[in-house]
This record gives C-alpha cells, sequence and structure tokens, in this order.
C-alpha cells in the first residue's frame, strides 16, 4: 500500500510534459557511480489488513496490562477523553511551525496559552514554546545559565545527585565539550533533600540544578537553594518530572528558581515508552533574550485584531545560525497543545484535586508498604513517590514481577548507596484495591511463596 | 467571522470540566507533612470551564490553521507530505501507548524488537551500518551526530577545531557545530548552485573535523561532486555528515553510505510520514558507519538471551541526550509507514516525489523564473525575478496565495537564491491539485504586474491579516495576564 495517487495516465502525460518517457529518466543526471542500482532489501508491502494485523501483533508483545508502581519520570494520570480527541485533530496534526501566521492562528493561540500555562504552574514570569522533553530542557537550562554567567567567568555547574539520573547524564552530554565547564555534585541529606552544608565548593558557580519534587520523590526546599545561589551569585534551576506535582506545590518561580523547568508528559499524554514528552521552560523576563526556544507573541493584524506570531527569532538558529542561543528548532507542539487542553479540563480544582489524590495515595501505599516489612528511607515530605527498602527486597521485586506486577523501580543502579531500596510511585491510576495487592503480594513473596 | 477569547478569559468560578477518579483512600491519611509555605494555595490564574468550552475553543481554533489534512502545503525542505491515519491508529494502541519507559526488558519485547526493526530499514535505506533513534528532532540528530564526531577525534588524538559548511545549508547545522565547540567555515556555492571540490579543497586540512553536506541540497539539486568532496575531507582523517534532511528525493535511488557518508540523520516527520504537529515534536534517527557506532549515545537496544534488552554499557558513547530512549510514538508511526509501503513502496515515494516536483518546475516555467535550470529532485526554486520592478516582493506572493487555499512555499531560503520560492510538494499530491496550484500562480503573478498593491495588501480571505509582527518583537507579550483583557476590538 502506498498513498500516491498518481494513475497510469497521469506517469504517461506528466512525463511527456518534461519530454521524458520514463520514470528512471528523472534521475538520470546522479552520476551512475552515485546510484543504487538494486532494489531496497526491504520486505515488500502490506495491504491494510496485513499491516494492521502485524502492528497490532507487535504491540501485543508488550505487556501493557502490567500492575505497574513505576513513575520516576513517567506518570500515568487521568486524562479526560477530550484530549486527545481535539489535540488529534488533523488541523492541528498535520499543520507545521506556524510561519504564515495568517492561517496559523489556532496553533499560535494554543501555544500563546501553553506559555500562559507553562508560567502559570511553574510560578515564572514567561515561559516559551516548549522544549523536547525535561532532560533537554534541564540541559538548555544550564546551558543558558553558563551564557548568563560568561562575562564573570561562572563555569562550575552544581547538580543535586538527587536529580534524576538521566537528566544528570543529559545535562553531561550538552556540557561536555564547553570549555573549562566543571559539573559538580550536591549530596543529599537524610531528609532526602539537598545537603549544601557538606558541599564541598570550587570553582565560581554559574548554577545550582535541584529537583522538585526530586528523583526520590522528596519536595526539595526550594528557598535554601536559592538563597545559597543567591548568595553566590548563582542561578537556581529547577527540574520538575511530575507535572502535577505542580498542581500541590508552591511554584518554583515562587521560591526563587531563576530557571524552572518540567516535564508536561503527566499532564495529558500517555507514557508511550518515553516520548513525545514536552519541555515547559520558563525564567525572568530581564533573561527573555538568552532563552532558547520559540516564543509565540501577541500583536494586531493591519485590522486592528488580536492576532500571533512567532516572535525574537533573531535568537534562533535560522537568522542567528552558529550565534544562535541553541540549535533548536521545533517545539514538541503537539504534545504542549495536549498539555494545555488537559489543565484547561482539569482547571485550578481540579488539578489540586487530582494533586491531593495522588499524595494522598503515596501515603496509603507508604503505610500499606511498611506493613509488610518496608521503611521509608527518607524523612522529608514527599509528592507520589517514596523510597523504600526492606529485607530481601530484590529478591522480593523479582518474584512480584513474575506475578505482573513492577513493585516501583529498584535504585541500585544509580545509587550504590541505595542498593537495597527501591522507588514507588502510586497516583490516581491505582485503585487504593491495586495497592492492597501490591502490598499482599509483597507479603506473600516474603513468605518465600513463587 | 466567529472570534475566540483566550482559554483563560472565558472562565467562569466553579465550573468543572473533569471528571476525576474518586479519592478512595481512608480519610485519617493527612497531607500535614509538608511545610505550608511549600504547598501551593491555588493556581487561581487557570480556567474554570466546562468540556463543552473547552471542545468548542479548541476546534474552533483547529479551523483557523492550515494543514496538510485541508490545504496543499509546498513547504519546501519541509516534505509536507499526506500522514496516513492508519499510523495514528498504531501510535495508539495500548500495547505502545501504555507501556512504561523504565519497566524491565521482558514486559516491553514487542517496542524493543520494532526498533530493532526500524533500525535496520533506516539502515538499509541509508546505506549505513547502525543507527539510534533516540534523538528528537532532525536538530538533535545533528548535535548526536557531530558529538560522535569529536568523540571520535578526541580518541584520536585531538577534536580538531573547524566544520565546513556550505553557504547552502540550514541554519541548524552552523548553530549545531558551534554548540558542539566547532568554528564554522562556510563553504560557497557555486554559480550552477553546487558544492564544487575546487572551493572545498583548499579549505581541508588536518584541522577539520568534518564537513556537513545537505543532498539533495536545498535547491533541490542532487550534489554531483558529494564523492570527490567526501573522499577529499576522508584523506585529511576528517569526517562527512550528511543532512538528510531531504532523504524523501532519494530513497531507493542513491544512499548517503555508498556515496561517502560517515553520519547522516533522517527526519522521520518528513521523508516517514509522522505528522509535523504544528512544529513537533519530530523524531531524528543517526544513521552511522562502523567506525562511529562506539559514540552513539545511550541506550542502546542490544540483542540478549531470549530477546532485547536496552544498554547504556557503552564506554566510549557520547551519552545520554534525553529522559528516555526516543520518541517512541514517533518510531511506531515511522515503522507502520515503512511497513505499509515496503522496498518497492519506499522507492517508488521518492520517485513520485522527483515526479512531481519536476512538473511543477516545468509547468511554472515562464511563470517563475527558475532558479537553477536543470533537472531537479525533490523540490524546486524560484527567484523573484519574474515580478521585479512591480514593487511586489516574494512575501507578497506569498500572502497572495494564502487567499486561494494554498499554503505559501518556504520563502527567502536558501539565502543563496534572491527572493527565494522553495517548492516541494511532495508525492502524495495529485496532478489536479499541481495543475490548480500553477493556475493560482499565474494569475497572481499577472497581478503583480497589473494590481501590484492587491498583492501588497493580501491576504484577504484568512482569519487575519497581515500581522504587525514589528510590534511583537518590539513590546514582547508572551502570555495571558489576569485584568489585563486585551481582544482586538477594544485594543
Amino acid at each position: 500500500m502506498d498513498f500516491t495517487p498518481h494513475t497510469e495516465a497521469d506517469l504517461a502525460e506528466m512525463l511527456a510534459a518534461m519530454g521524458l518517457s520514463r520514470t528512471a529518466d528523472l534521475f538520470e543526471h546522479i552520476p551512475a557511480d552515485l546510484r543504487l542500482n538494486r532494489p531496497l532489501d526491504i520486505a515488500p508491502g502490506l495491504c491494510e489488513p496485513d499491516l494492521r494485523a502485524r502492528v497490532a501483533a507487535i504491540a501485543s508483545r508488550n505487556r501493557a496490562e502490567t500492575l505497574s508502581f513505576v513513575g520516576a519520570g513517567a506518570y500515568q494520570h487521568f486524562v479526560p477523553a477530550a484530549v486527545d480527541a481535539l489535540a488529534s485533530r488533523s488541523e492541528f496534526a498535520t499543520a507545521y511551525t506556524p510561519y504564515q501566521p495568517e492561517v496559523s492562528q489556532g496553533t499560535l493561540q494554543a501555544i500563546f496559552e501553553f506559555q500562559t500555562v507553562s508560567a502559570i504552574l511553574l510560578g515564572t514570569e514567561i515561559a516559551n514554546a516548549s522544549m523536547y522533553d525535561g532532560a533537554s530542557a534541564a540541559a538548555e537550562a544550564v546551558l543558558m545559565a553558563l551564557r548568563l554567567g560568561a562575562r564573570e567567568e561562572r563555569r562550575t555547574v552544581y547538580l543535586a545527585r538527587s536529580l534524576h539520573p538521566a537528566v544528570r547524564q543529559t545535562i553531561a552530554t550538552y556540557a561536555s565539550d564547553l570549555e573549562g565547564v566543571v559539573l559538580r555534585e550536591i549530596p543529599f541529606g537524610a531528609d532526602g533533600r539537598l545537603d549544601l552544608v557538606s558541599l564541598q565548593e570550587e570553582g565560581i558557580p554559574a548554577c545550582i540544578v535541584a529537583g522538585h519534587p526530586n528523583f526520590f520523590g522528596v519536595v526539595e526546599d526550594l528557598r535554601v537553594a536559592s538563597s545559597w545561589a543567591r548568595a553566590r551569585g548563582a542561578l537556581l534551576v529547577s527540574v520538575t518530572l511530575e507535572p502535577l506535582a505542580l498542581g500541590w506545590l508552591t511554584p518554583p518561580g515562587a521560591l526563587g528558581a531563576d530557571i524552572a523547568v518540567a516535564e508536561g508528559q503527566g499532564l495529558g499524554l500517555p507514557v508511550a515508552w518515553g516520548g513525545p514528552g514536552v519541555g515547559l521552560f520558563g525564567t525572568r523576563e530581564k533573561f527573555l533574550r538568552a532563552m532558547p526556544g520559540r516564543l509565540v507573541g501577541e500583536t494586531v493584524d493591519m485590522e486592528g485584531r488580536r492576532a500571533f506570531c512567532l516572535t525574537l527569532s533573531t535568537r534562533e538558529q535560522h537568522i542567528r545560525r552558529e550565534k544562535a542561543t541553541s540549535n533548536i528548532c521545533t517545539n514538541h507542539s503537539l504534545c504542549a497543545l495536549a498539555f494545555t487542553i488537559c489543565v484547561s479540563l482539569l482547571g485550578p480544582r481540579g488539578l489540586q484535586d487530582l494533586a491531593r489524590i495522588n499524595a494522598r495515595k503515596l501515603r496509603y501505599a507508604v503505610g500499606k508498604m511498611r506493613e509488610s516489612g518496608l521503611s521509608e528511607v527518607f524523612s522529608g515530605p514527599t509528592f507520589n513517590e517514596s523510597v523504600l527498602r526492606g529485607p530481601g527486597a530484590a529478591e522480593r521485586w523479582e518474584k512480584l514481577l513474575r506475578r505482573g506486577i513492577v513493585a516501583g523501580l529498584p535504585l541500585g543502579r544509580w545509587y550504590p548507596e541505595l542498593g537495597d531500596a527501591i522507588l514507588l510511585c502510586a497516583t490516581d491510576a491505582h485503585r487504593r484495591t491495586d495497592v492492597d495487592r501490591l502490598a499482599s503480594e509483597w507479603s506473600a513473596a516474603n513468605a518465600g511463596r513463587a | 467571522m466567529t472570534d475566540e477569547r483566550l482559554i483563560f478569559e472565558g472562565s467562569a468560578p466553579g465550573r468543572r470540566g473533569a471528571s476525576l477518579p474518586g479519592d478512595d483512600v481512608p480519610p485519617e491519611i493527612t497531607l500535614s507533612d509538608l511545610e505550608p509555605e511549600l504547598c501551593r494555595p491555588g493556581t487561581e490564574m487557570l480556567p474554570e470551564l466546562s468540556e463543552l468550552d473547552v471542545v468548542r475553543h479548541y476546534t474552533r481554533l483547529s479551523q483557523w490553521n492550515f494543514s496538510i489534512a485541508t490545504n496543499f502545503y509546498p513547504l519546501g525542505s519541509c516534505t509536507m507530505k499526506y500522514n496516513p491515519i492508519v499510523n495514528e491508529w498504531a501510535a495508539r494502541l495500548p500495547g505502545f501507548a501504555g507501556i512504561h519507559p523504565m519497566w524491565p526488558a521482558p514486559l516491553v519485547q514487542g517496542a524493543l524488537a520494532l526498533c530493532v526493526e526500524l533500525e535496520a530499514m533506516l539502515a538499509e535505506v541509508s546505506g549505513m551500518d547502525a543507527v539510534t533513534l533516540t534523538p528528537a528532532a532532525g536538530a538533535q540528530g545533528e548535535f548526536v551526530g557531530i558529538k560522535m564526531i569529536r568523540a571520535h577525534h578526541v580518541r584520536a588524538g585531538r577534536a580538531r577545531r573547524k566544520v565546513l559548511i556550505p553557504a547552502s545549508a540550514h541554519g541548524t547545522n552552523p548553530a549545531t557545530s558551534a554548540l558542539c565547540g566547532y568554528d564554522v567555515v562556510e563553504i560557497p556555492v557555486g554559480s550552477d548552485g553546487l558544492v564544487h571540490l575546487g572551493d572545498v579543497a583548499p579549505q581541508v586540512d588536518d584541522d577539520v573535523a568534518a564537513i556537513m553536506i545537505t543532498n539533495p541540497n536545498t535547491l533541490g539539486l542532487f550534489e554531483p561532486e558529494i564523492g570527490a568532496i567526501a573522499k577529499a575531507v576522508h584523506e585529511k582523517g576528517g569526517l562527512v555528515y550528511i543532512d538528510g534532511a531531504n532523504m524523501n528525493a532519494l530513497c531507493g535511488i542513491s544512499r548517503p553510505g555508498d556515496i561517502g557518508a560517515d553520519v547522516l540523520h533522517i527526519n522521520l516527520h518528513k521523508t516517514f510520514s509522522t505528522p509535523h504537529g504544528g512544529g513537533g515534536p519530530g523524531a531524528g534517527p543517526v544513521c552511522v558507519k562502523k567506525i562511529l557506532e562506539p559514540y552513539l549515545p545511550v541506550p542502546r537496544v542490544h540483542r540478549a538471551e531470549g530477546g532485547f534488552e536496552l544498554s547504556e554499557d557503552q564506554p566510549h558513547s557520547i551519552g545520554r541526550v534525553r529522559t528516555f530512549q526516543g520518541n517512541f510514538g514517533m518510531l511506531v508511526r515511522a515503522f507502520t509507514y515503512m511497513s505499509a509501503l515496503g522496498g518497492d513502496g519506499i522507492t517508488r515515494m521518492s520517485e513520485r516525489a522527483v515526479l512531481n516536483a519536476n512538473y511543477l518546475r516545468e509547468r511554472l516555467r515562464g511563470t517563475l523564473a527558475i532558479a537553477q535550470d536543470q533537472p531537479c529532485l525533490h523540490e524546486c526554486v524560484f527567484t523573484d525575478q519574474a515580478f521585479a520592478g512591480t514593487g511586489v516582493k516574494t512575501l507578497d506572493i506569498a500572502k497572495r496565495l494564502l487567499d486561494f487555499g494554498f499554503h505559501s512555499p518556504t520563502i527567502y531560503f536558501p539565502l543563496v537564491v534572491a527572493g527565494a520560492l522553495m517548492i516541494e510538494p511532495t508525492e502524495t499530491e495529485s496532478r489536479e491539485t499541481l495543475d490548480a496550484f500553477v493556475a493560482v500562480m499565474q494569475t497572481i503573478v499577472a497581478e503583480a504586474a497589473s494590481d501590484p498593491e492587491r498583492l501588497t495588501g493580501a491576504p484577504y480571505r484568512t482569519r487575519v491579516r497581515r500581522l504587525d509582527e514589528t510590534r511583537a518583537a518590539r513590546k514582547p507579550v508572551l502570555r495571558w495576564r489576569p485584568g489585563t483583557g486585551t481582544d482586538g476590538e477594544s485594543d
């Protein structure tokens, strides 16, 4: 099956209009030694029924029905049916970057609304049209902080050890070829929060990067990080991978974050094996011209009607080329749209209620797991994830996996010091009975039954 | 025309638009452990709306867009082909949409297998040895590609200093090189629109890390000297990055890997039909030759005992570039598309994309001035010469096209063409649509001579007329704020 409309008559007449007789004539000008003179070694095409059967068979090899308590940067929450119905409308999905604003007002206004929702949730003055995802947004934030600190030769970046490991890795990749830039780690304390007291300082800091909540689900007190940064002339970058937390927690901007980024997936998008998601990126108005990414601004048309267009693109690669603030040339517009629709449907009360349901579900789950022999590793307050440890956790985790339950994420791979611990996530997508089943299976595994 | 306020402006306190799951946790569980100062009092500025309010709002907004589903959208270099609906069906299967990125491998064997098959198909199309599906977009693919080139040189002793880039390149090429710490050396483009060995060779020394070259180039022309240029760069130890943004022209015709590429990225949202989404998400897989395979980003999909797994155990990898393994939803769509077309269909796709572009070029001859009068591939580029002296600019032609229901071509790019109009019809447009476009272009160019004001004032039939873009940049308003209450009539 292909999607070309050409009839035999079309082909013959179109070629004839160019004075050609065969399709192959179109490629005669390509030097013969640079041509592929054989068919592609790819299986023949499929009709739609066969195609769907084949794709569905592959999908069925994934165990989507698994009862999972893994969050760790990707979250399953209730999504109203209207979100996908609206965001998947072809008029949104099959448009491109709104270069011609007269015929792109739908996309442009939706992005303007997204920028507003982002700024409200992050508590920042402004926000951009979106980035690829949470980690790449965090990396761009660090690059921005380095640019802003360049004149004072601020080249040290402090990363919280409690940041999502993938976020730390991504920042390391983006910063690795920048001259003189040093990444240093901030340890975490017994409460799971930043331990700035035992930090060994070195170099002039450009920024400090902390989670909100952090990878352990612990809610940082960003006020502490902010005053630490301010005292040294550095910027505070906050990273939120669970956007629903922003419905409950004081926004990072209000706690002193100079650049606040987030992953938006949890509000309106499926987990989809990690992508696509959408990166939220907010900052102070005074940093506007150092900000990466697209921006939509409000203006008027020649008849005075309110209208929206891409703006301040002199920061961007297609104008500035090698002097651009970033090489990014797209955003994740369609994901940003789903996020905005989801937040609009939830509204302020819905967002807060849903967040509180999550926070309460986690506390219920921790209580049940405590009865099953686990204890919390950190004393700090959490949102919907918590680090737990207990005797034989690794073995029991394996046993539950064989019974169709993923009992959280084992942390040893990234944190040797937490080798026996798991990161457990409970959300509104879990019923209380799911949590009860987890706890009873965990206890049963404890008794040695396979 | 129906106006539509901002989503925030129709808010009514207390109105609800979502039916939340119940809170089935016992009431004695409290949230008192969080410091009150860290607890948000509310998100009052967010809108309070009914579901219908939201449905009507976004349905109306959608109707203000041109899109492939509603209009011919010949935006050059963007490959705005039809995005098959069956791809959307596939991406929404619970087996794909509902799987968590941190689950252990035994639960996601289907996803891993799909990646392995997609990697193999892309390797075959590109003539390369290994593929990463991780990059979120073409620009991130470029970043990954240049990082790998740098890692290769560093391991060989030193990073080198320069990346050579033709003047006709996309802006991302120089931006990416700078991001990776390289100086950009611009290579001039010949009067025939092509890059010549004679212009490259003097720049090639052992400080050149790579050349980044787009083939077919942004004029829609095959670079005939690309093989010789690649050889010259290789002789000095440099590597060749081919920007695969325009792969839609060449699938099954010519493979970058056979003509000297060491690395290239492919935009799945162009060549392999995943929707552009109003600017994303896309996906930018990167294909490499053996010598660069050790540097591919993590995680990578590996064959293991009893199935596939994700591995981060790559000592020379450039590292991780995003939170998880890739824009998987887009990978599913591209896989579905490539499976539907098959090897024969993929080749036919490129043949007909090239047929349509050449047909348009031939039919527009005499109406517009062709930038380079030689056979083109997937797109054809025209100059502003046909309407020079009328006071009408390329931008005006673009705006007038909107009145006739056609999206504008890419304009003023490539930079090496005066007042460029870059038209890429793609293979999914019918001859009738192309003919209709030609007829409209003839009308508009005639108008340029007879009634230039008609064009400089266009468009007239769109939802809004031309915008005051200077005002948007001079006094940036980047978000709504309560109480501002700006709507068009009163401003």
